[in-house]
């Protein structure tokens, strides 16, 4: 069984327990300077509000701290370690370069509230970036301030609603195509908006006449992604926005596709009133095992007045500073300016792009997404046959006859040593199998992992049950997530404690 | 890879673009650059920003050490370059951290359950508010404005459209909530009751006695935390119903505001109603321990519209860094640090006062920021302090009109006495 896997093998893992279970008391990881001025009696200065201990605080040695992470990160499939073909996550290489450049001093050690005259480097980084972005996406204006891409969308819309609000009528509600992520209808139901679903034709893409039908005077904008979770781009895209500019509604456009764009068109010209990016996905900023992201919002010039406060300008003398006076705004949706260190990464690596290396970057990663696609058709079934920019959706239909579902042959990924794609969304798609190799990888990875996902549709085929127990090589087995939902155990507790409870 | 794909060109794989939309240029972006000079080019950005200050800045971002042993953890590969643990079979490095993370969290705040992290303090806050509303099924939220004004900022945008009105409750003399005031305005239709401690002047409110008076009416106590170190040697808001708390003094670099670190935490009864990604224990088919994302119907991916908040990423990586910061000081180390904290700043308090500056709040404690009312312009008094490569405090008058010349000063384990009595003469003239 395990001969035929070509790039993993089983090595020794480090077992490691929690932090809390190698502690004892005095063992210790720290060391103070001596204090320099009077010590205090915190018990006089702060009366009752005094702490008496830490409890279960943890005491381990420096050594014991370095081993301890360092087994646990053992234990994590990364996009160091190979292909990452999580849909619609767009795991690309994070160059090293950006890490080094945001933890020079000047940049990590900058508080937000210094003054400005010190700050010209930080606002210099945060006004390139700007500039840059814009130009990427064909807008007039933009805000880095979101702190991830759902909480751009957030930010899109009350700026969406702010320009209605401002022409008299905020209107009732949000359209949603049915293969959008989920943040979208969480977002506008967040917003105080209605959302109404809008259904995707046999193509994939969004159904003209049923647009038609549901924008009316009470859509305030309709959410698309382009291209959208099937990894198809909507071809109609410009009819769309006249549609829904006619009747007085904008286009939001959630860019968490936008690598697939970039360089080749741009959504402002295609339409687009606002959108957000995730420099997380587009823009290479690590991923970090869930964050931090970054979702600036572009917008068109009517939008601009909304944008959160502050804004960055140049003034008069020629160095930049912030504008607070925005009577307009919708506010701040987060405190300072924005996650900075990942602006910073970002714009290092536009700048190691270029012109031609955004665009190569595009190119090759629908270059890779087709040729996977071409090389699993058939033994997947494809639900859309349009054409697939930068990831393609395959569903379980034919494994499913075996009892194989897009679930099991994930785990079964696990042990050919890859990362899963992402399993069961869109939701459009039954059993989606959605899997995005982004521009990282080469050929070699590529032709490993069709190997690996054809073997697999083999063994759908030959030896079922193979599947249904996978992953084999893995620290732990498949593990129950029904107990752990029925049951939480959300922390840990000292065993005394657990039995007295 | 193209004929096997067959086609001719790669420009043939973005036929479904309409071509009038197809860009027939380069982007106007400036060149290639070389990693060299991608380096040499921050590094001219960094000299800009003024190297090597001493900082009497606080207010909601606050310079602490940071052991080095946290950047060699989280540069390794395995953590920065993984995502969300949604496989916890190759996940387990990054699921058993966070799970470690909450259970640290619980232990500093005193509460049953915390989850793997929110964008940062303003938004948590934000949030926080809005699961009072679900919880209490009530509206009506109060906020102290003894909380970060960026804060208050954040959540008015966010309840804006959300049918959650807000009202505000002042400060005493003292510079904690006033207690009448609140029991004014708390009634029975107030879902939710945010204060912060140490508030924004650095005063540490009477939890206690604002929890009587928020449950009186049935409402929840919402706590924020903007200093985190401050749990090291201040007793956690146990009364709270939740807390919501800014990790970044937990060796979270400044990095001129984020990213950062937000932790929400509250009592078990409540778990359902909690916002973000959650970590729990389970087991696997051998009956081998290991650790799962749970609890997850919350959320914007399975709920959708009725999700508890539209939050997707969090702050995993920062809270990595929290989450190590707090092992290398561990139970003795977080005493101690905080203890060295509140001996500077009640030092550079005093010596302050002997100058001439008068505490804007007395008779109720701080950990380690606290107001002073000064003769002259703070901004003034920044000016000459910058001179001596010195970022001094933070004038209040932005936010607080009525407290005049009044600024906020913050000291931390790396403030030295020296700077502290070179600030201590300029605050006099």
């Amino acid at each position: 069984m395990n001969s035929k896997i070509k790039k993993a093998t089983t090595h020794i893992s480090q077992n490691e327990g929690l932090i809390f279970e190698k502690s004892s008391p005095g063992k210790k990881a720290f060391k103070l300077p001596p204090l320099d001025v009077s010590e205090v009696n915190a018990g006089e200065l702060l009366g009752k509000a005094v702490r008496e201990d830490l409890g279960q605080m943890p005491e381990v040695s420096e050594i014991e701290i370095i081993r301890h992470f360092t087994r646990l990160s053992t234990w994590n499939y990364a996009v160091d370690h190979g292909m990452y073909p999580l849909g619609s996550c767009t795991m690309k290489y994070n160059a090293r370069v950006n890490e080094t450049v945001a933890r020079l001093g000047g940049l990590a050690e900058a508080h937000p509230y210094q003054p400005e005259r010190i700050s010209q480097g930080a606002l210099r980084i945060i006004k390139m970036l700007s500039d840059q972005l814009i130009e990427i996406t064909g807008m007039d204006a933009i805000t880095l301030q979101p702190a991830a891409g759902a909480h751009g969308e957030l930010t899109g819309i009350l700026l969406v609603r702010a320009y209605l609000e401002s022409q008299g009528n905020p209107r009732k509600k949000i359209l949603v195509p049915d293969s959008a992520h989920g943040t979208n209808p969480a977002t506008a139901a967040m917003c105080g908006y209605a959302v109404e679903n809008l259904k995707s034709n046999a193509a994939g893409m969004v159904d003209m006449a049923s647009l038609e039908a549901q924008v009316n005077e009470d859509v305030a904008a309709l959410m698309l992604t382009n291209p959208n979770t099937l990894g198809i781009f909507e071809q109609q895209i410009h009819k769309i926005a006249d549609v829904l500019h006619a009747k007085g509604a904008l286009l939001y456009m959630d860019g968490a596709n936008m690598n697939a764009l970039v360089g080749k068109v741009r959504p402002g010209d295609f339409g687009a009133d606002v959108m957000h990016l995730n420099l997380h996905k587009t823009f290479s900023t690590p991923h970090g095992g869930g964050g931090p992201g970054s979702g600036p919002v572009a917008c068109k010039k009517i939008l601009e007045p909304f944008l959160p406060t502050p804004v960055v300008v140049t003034k008069p003398d020629g160095t930049l500073g912030f504008d607070y006076d925005r009577p307009q705004s919708i506010g701040r949706v987060r405190m300072f300016y924005g996650n900075f260190g990942m602006f910073v990464r970002a714009l290092a690596y536009i700048m190691a792009n270029g012109p031609e290396g955004l665009r190569q970057t595009t190119e090759d990663a629908v270059l890779n997404a087709n040729y996977i696609r071409k090389h699993l058709l058939g033994l997947y079934e494809l639900p859309y046959d349009t054409p697939t920019m930068h990831e393609v959706v395959f569903s379980d239909k034919i494994q499913t006859r075996k009892g194989i579902k897009t679930g099991d042959i994930a785990k079964r990924l696990i042990d050919y040593g890859f990362h899963p794609y992402t399993v069961s969304f869109p939701l459009v798609v039954p059993g989606a199998l959605m899997i995005e190799p982004t521009e990282s990888e080469s050929k070699e990875e590529l032709d490993l992992f069709i190997d690996a996902m054809q073997q697999i549709a083999r063994e759908a085929e030959d030896s079922p049950e193979i599947i249904a127990d996978a992953p084999y090589h893995t620290r732990v087995t498949r593990l129950d997530e029904t107990a752990a939902a029925r049951k939480p155990i959300l922390r840990w507790k000292p065993q005394g404690e657990l039995v007295a409870k | 890879m193209l004929s096997d794909i067959g086609v001719k060109s790669v420009d043939d794989l973005f036929a479904a673009i309409p071509a009038e939309y197809r860009l027939a240029g380069d982007l106007k972006i400036p060149r290639s650059y070389a990693e060299s000079e991608i380096v040499e080019f921050f590094r001219d950005r960094a000299a800009e920003n003024g190297q090597g200050y001493a900082t009497f800045l606080g207010a909601g971002a606050y310079s602490h050490y940071r052991p080095v042993v946290i950047d060699a953890l989280v540069s390794r590969g395995e953590f920065f370059t993984a995502y969300t643990p949604y496989q916890p079979e190759i996940a387990q490095g990054t699921l058993q951290s966070i799970f470690e993370f909450q259970s640290m969290i619980c232990e500093l705040t005193g509460m049953d359950v915390a989850n793997a992290s929110m964008y940062d303090g303003s938004t948590g806050a934000a949030e926080g508010l809005m699961m009072a509303v679900r919880v209490t099924d009530r509206h009506k939220s109060v906020i102290a404005t003894s909380v970060h004004p960026e804060y208050r900022e954040v959540i008015t945008t966010y309840a804006r459209h959300q049918g959650m009105p807000l009202s505000t409750v002042g400060y005493g003399k003292n510079g904690r909530v006033d207690l009448e005031a609140l029991d004014k305005a708390v009634d029975n239709e107030t879902a939710g009751v945010l204060i912060q401690s140490p508030n924004f002047f650095g005063v540490i409110e009477d939890i206690a006695a604002i929890a009587d008076i928020v449950h009186k009416k049935g409402a929840l106590l919402v706590v924020s935390i903007a200093e985190a170190v401050s749990l090291g040697i201040v007793k956690p808001p146990d009364e709270a119903d939740i807390v919501s708390m800014e990790a970044q003094s937990f060796g979270v670099p400044l990095g001129y505001g984020g990213p950062y670190c937000g932790v929400m935490a509250t009592l078990d009864k409540f778990v359902r109603q909690m916002p973000g990604r959650l970590v729990g224990e389970t087991t696997d088919r051998n009956g081998k321990r290991g650790f799962v994302l749970t609890l997850s119907t919350r959320e914007q991916h399975i709920r959708r519209e009725k999700a508890t908040s539209n939050i997707c990423t969090n702050q995993a990586l920062v809270a990595l860094m929290c989450n190590i910061f707090m092992t290398i000081y561990g139970r003795q180390g977080m005493k101690e640090l905080a203890e060295q904290n509140l001996a500077k700043a009640h030092y550079a308090a005093e010596q302050f006062k002997k100058s001439g500056a008068k505490l804007v709040f007395e008779g109720a404690p701080f950990f380690n920021e606290f107001a002073i009312q000064t003769k002259g312009d703070p901004h003034s008094i920044n000016d000459r302090l910058l001179e001596e490569k010195i970022v001094g405090g933070f004038p209040l008058k932005k936010f607080y009109p009525e407290l005049g010349n009044a600024s906020l000063w913050c000291c931390t384990e790396t403030t030295t006495r020296a700077t502290i009595d070179v600030a201590a003469k300029e605050v006099a003239r």
